[in-house]
This record gives structure tokens, sequence and C-alpha cells, in this order.
């Protein structure tokens, strides 16, 4: 197990490396990286102090480990824009979208399992094609569409719940149900699929021959099995859907790091915006570092292997 | 299919139909877009980038406008303003028009049957916009799978034949490009770069290639036990020979399935990226942005987001119902990986 962690440790570690060397090297290739990180009506003073912070007239590497160094101090310049530091700015948004991927990850879960469950043991009842019709739409409507479409029936029409913006709980609802549904969909679909190829299994036979019942080997024998393939989906897509989020925040307005990046990036905050990408970059190669422990600890395979 | 005995080449494609009958409606779509985006463009009466602010928010044929009388008057009553209009603003609408004579103003535009799905903020007609825009998507689908789908594989079969160190170091380069998240590269690149079609290609084809490596990878690996691999080596085939004449067209199946299913992701990742502003730049008519251009306005012209929305949403369920057809017939055991 402490293999797999180490390996998935590295891979994680190199990721991380890659984004920031993405993010140190487009501003640098694009043309003169100061223009990128001032404003434009930046003084002569500023120029030369960026250019002594950043070493510009440096070589690469030299920069990069510049670059680096800030970062890991906690440095991330300052918003051209809002003339804060962005470390400032950036953890507000950052709790926003922790609260609305969190919540959406948890209503996926919730209702992906016991969905697949029962699609899976009711193979032909119309409850299940509903579910499976569900999925497909699920898997198909584009969040950003998927969206509006809420907005515009619930919130615009009905005027059930607010159009935008973080408020009370009912402000949660579209957001939330616009970010888990591809997650609850894929899910089912694996889910299903899994629960299927246990139940197919010579260890589930023979329990049933030996006639345990039904209910118990679904819920002793099966479960547990089919479980593992939906959470390795789950620690590879954490990521995606967390990316997700960002199509979701700006569809709701909701004040999270996607929407800020977008808003960095329609403004030509740089530093902003790349303050916002390694950040949110890190959180989510964390999370999905975390996925591989719980993995590695409910797969025994995984767990006493050497490999 | 197993040929019945005397049975003639029609009746076969007929039971063919009638046993697949439910990929129909998917097929269907698919092929019309597939027209629709090779000869359209040429078909379309407007152009999809100019449009006449005179023209804007004109609704679908269908809806009718809104329209009041209104009798000419020299000045406006303050009390009665709703059935007055001034001279100097109907002769706007009427150059002959004079004191005392009823005019017919327009409350709310009707559609006309010039802009049969209406137009845009800019008066652009969105049909030749979507017309133009199903050109456009189905460019990015065709090269990005592509590449992607010849990238990834060509990695894969290197990577499961080879093994070793080879193998070691694309699997990691795979887990590497799995874990970083593209969509905020990809506003990174935009912002340095400014959106361009180049950068979209580059984008997707980042995110597109990682299944096909892992895939034939793993294909390869069990291929490669095989006795005809065993047999080719022995014959004397190169590695190259073995790679491209053997284990190929093995695992072609396995790509053309995964192609198809990618198509609804290349769309869907395309559209919210146009949608962002991160994707195909403006003023080209993507799927996308076209959405994206309508949002403010969803209440009033609805149209705007409505028609680009339902052809994206029409779009990748059909190659998704087609992607997963596909690939019960062509490659059953792919079922539990996707």
């Amino acid at each position: 197990m402490s293999r797999f962690l180490a390996r998935r440790v590295v891979t994680m570690a190199i990721a991380m490396v890659v984004v920031s060397m993405i993010v140190f090297l487009m501003a640098r290739l694009a043309g003169d990286p100061r223009n990128l990180y001032l404003s434009q009506d930046a003084s002569q003073e500023q120029y030369d102090a960026l250019t002594k912070r950043f070493g510009f007239d440096k070589s690469l590497p030299e920069q990069y480990w510049l670059f680096v160094k800030g970062v890991a101090q906690g440095d991330l310049g300052e918003s051209t824009r809002e003339t804060r530091p962005v470390s400032e700015l950036i953890w507000g948004p950052f709790w926003a979208t922790l609260q609305l991927g969190g919540i959406a990850f948890l209503v996926s879960i919730l209702l992906s399992v016991p969905m697949g469950l029962y699609s899976a043991v009711r193979r032909n009842s119309i409850a299940t094609q509903g579910l499976k019709m569900f999925a497909m739409l699920g898997q198909s409507i584009p969040a950003f569409l998927l969206g509006i479409f809420l907005i515009f029936i619930f919130a615009a029409d009905l005027g059930w719940v607010p159009a935008a913006g973080r408020g009370g709980w009912s402000s949660f609802i579209l957001p939330v149900a616009t970010a888990a549904w591809f997650n609850v969909a894929a899910s089912m679909r694996l889910f299903r699929s899994s629960m299927l190829d246990v139940l197919d299994t010579e260890y589930v036979k023979l329990a049933r021959a030996k006639g345990v019942s039904g209910r118990s080997v679904i819920w002793k024998h099966a479960i547990r099995n089919a479980l593992i393939p939906l959470v390795t989906f789950w620690g590879v897509n954490l990521g995606v859907v967390i990316t997700g989020s960002v199509v979701v925040e700006v569809v709701f307005a909701w004040p999270g790091m996607g929407r800020l990046a977008l808003i960095a990036m329609t403004n030509g905050d740089y530093p902003l915006l790349q303050g916002v990408v390694l950040i949110f970059s890190a959180s989510i190669l964390i999370a999905s570092l975390l996925s591989d422990v719980i993995y590695a600890l409910i797969d025994p395979r995984i767990r006493h292997a050497s490999f | 299919m197993r040929a019945f005995e005397g049975e003639s080449q029609s009746k076969r494609v007929l039971r063919f139909l009638r046993r697949n009958l439910t990929i129909l409606p998917a097929a269907v779509v698919l092929v019309i877009l597939v027209l629709v985006g090779v000869f359209g463009p040429a078909l379309t009466p407007h152009d999809p980038i100019a449009g006449d602010l005179e023209d804007r928010y004109t609704p679908p044929w269908w809806v009718d406008g809104e329209y009041s009388s209104q009798t000419v008057v020299q000045r406006l009553d303050i009390n009665n303003r709703r059935n007055e209009i001034t001279l100097t603003a109907a002769r706007v609408l009427d150059p002959k028009a004079g004191l005392g004579d009823v005019v017919r103003t327009e409350v709310e535009k009707g559609g006309s049957t010039e802009f049969l799905l209406g137009t845009d903020h800019l008066g652009r007609d969105i049909l030749s916009r979507l017309v133009h825009g199903a050109r456009i998507s189905l460019i990015v689908m065709a090269v990005t799978i592509l590449i992607g789908g010849v990238l990834g594989t060509v990695l894969g079969l290197v990577s499961g034949y080879f093994g070793g160190v080879v193998d070691e170091a694309i699997m990691r380069l795979v887990d590497v490009a799995l874990a970083i998240p593209v969509i905020l590269v990809a506003l990174v690149l935009v912002a340095s770069f400014g959106a361009s079609f180049g950068l979209i290609f580059v984008i997707l084809v980042g995110l597109l290639w990682v299944r096909y490596a892992r895939q034939t990878r793993a294909e390869v690996l069990q291929l490669k036990q095989l006795d005809f691999v065993a047999s080719a080596k022995v014959s004397g085939a190169t590695h190259w020979r073995v790679l491209f004449r053997h284990l190929f067209p093995s695992v072609l199946n396995t790509v053309v399935v995964l192609a198809t299913l990618q198509v609804g992701i290349v769309l869907s990742t395309e559209a919210a990226l146009s949608f962002l502003g991160a994707g195909i730049p403006p003023p080209n008519p993507a799927w996308g942005s076209m959405v994206a251009d309508g949002r403010g306005v969803i209440r009033t012209s609805w149209w705007v987001s409505a028609f680009p929305g339902a052809a994206i949403t029409l779009t990748v369920v059909s190659t998704n119902l087609f992607g997963d057809w596909l690939r019960d017939k062509l490659d059953p055991k792919l079922r539990q990986l996707m």
C-alpha cells in the first residue's frame, strides 16, 4: 500500500509542477510578462520593482525558481484590478466553492448508490427504464445548459428559489442540482454495471446456492465489492466535478473560485488568475490523493499488493 | 448477423433495421448534422457574422408581434400618452402621416420569414449561425478526436508492447495528464494568448488522448500473450510490423468505440469553453457562445439561447446513444469501463 501511495504522491507532485510551469511559462511566452502582471497605468518604478522581484533580467530557470519560492512563501502577487494581495482575495471564494462542490458531491453519492442498486436488482421494472433515461440525459446535457434551464423554470418562471448568488439554503438547490446531476448519472450507471458483474460471480452464486437469503446476498456479499470501482471513479472524477464548478458558478453567479478565475481571465488580471489556478489545482490534487488513500483502505488487493 | 438461406439482401437490411429500431432516431439526427455541416453553410441566406442592428431580437417566424393604434397629435398630453404619438415620431414610421391620422406602431417585434429562427442582440440570423456553427463543431470534433486518437493509440500500443521503462514513462505521463485540471489550464492559456482555434485544439487533444492510451495499453498487454503475436515474431516480423499489422487491427474496435463515445465529450467541453468565452473566438458562430449571448435576455428573447441549446443537447444525446449502441455491438467488454 505504501508503494502505491508513494507513487500517487509523486504523480500528484509532478502534476502540480506541470501546472505551475504552464502558469509560469505562458505568461512569459506570450510577450512581456510585466504587461500581464501590472495594470496599464503602472509607473516605471513598479515596472522596475517587478523586474527585480521576478528577475525578468535573469535566465528562465532562475526566474522559475524565484516564482516557486514566492508562491511557497504564500506570496501570490497583487491583483491588477483590485490592488490587493491575491492571497486575501482567494479565501472567501475558496470556501464558497468547497461548500458547493462538497454538497454536490455528497448529494451525488447519496443518490447514485441507491439508484444504481435498485436498477441492478430490479432490472426490468419501469422505474429502471426511467432511471436509465435520467442517466442518459444527465450525461448528455451540458451543465451550463441545465443551469440556464433550471433557472428559467424554477427561478424566473415559478419564483421558488433565487436565480443567482449565494444566500440562504434555498440558493443552494439549483447550483447543487446542476453540479451533481452529471455525477449522479455517471455513478449510477457505473454502480449498476459493477453490481450486475458482482451478482454474476461464482461467490455470489455459491452464497445463493447455500441458501443465503437474497437480501443478505446483496447487502453483505455484493455491495461492498461493487462499490470499489465507484470509489476509483469518484477519485478520478473529483477533478472533473470541481472544474465543472467553473461553469456552474458562472451560470449561478456563485461567488466561488471558478467564477473568480473567469473574472480574472476576462479582466486580464493575470496575478489573480495565476493564484486561483495554483490554489485550485493544488486542492484538486490533494483531494484526489485523499480518495486514493480511501481506495487503498477499502480494497485489500491494493492494501496488500506490493506493486 | 447470420444470414438465412435464400434471404434477399433487402430483407436482411430490413431485419437489421427492425432489430436496431431504437438507435434510428439518433442515427438520423447525426446524419442530418453531418449533411447540414457539410452543405448547409453554402445554402444559408444570411451572413453568420455580420448582422443589422435594426433587426436585433427578431423572434422566430411564428411569433406574432404586438401592435397598437396611435393617433398623431401635435403635442403629447401628459395624462393620455398611451394612444397618442407626436408628429415627428409618426413621420419616422410613415413619412406621409399627418395630424389626426391613426398609425400602427409596433409594441413588440413580430417574427418574419426572413429570419426563420429569429435574430440575436446584433441582428444576426440564428438559423444561419446554427448551420455555420454545426460545421465548426464538426471540424473541431474531427480534428481533435483524430489527433487525440492517433496520439493516444500509438502511445498505448508502444507502452503495452515494449513494457519496461517506456511503459513506465508513458503511464506516468497518463497519470499526470489525468490529474491536471484541464479547464483551469485552458483559462490560463486563453488569458495569455487570447482565444483561438489552435488553442481549442490543443486543449481538447490534451483532454482526449489519455483514454486511448490507457485502453489500448490494457488490451495490448493481454493480446501480446496470444499465439498470433508469437508466430509473427518467430516468422521474423519487425516490432513495427507486429505493432501496426497485427496488434493495431485487434484494438481498432475499441478505438472506434472510444472515438464515438468521445464525440459528446468534445462537443460539450467545447461548448462549455465557448460559453465561458475561452473556446472558439467570437464572432465565429459557436453553439456554446450563442447560448451565452442570449443568457441575459432569456425571459424576453428566449430564442437566442434556446435553439443553440437544443442543438447541443440533441447532438450530445444522439452521439451518446449511438456510442452506447456501437459499444454493445462491437466491444461489449468496454461496458464497465466507460
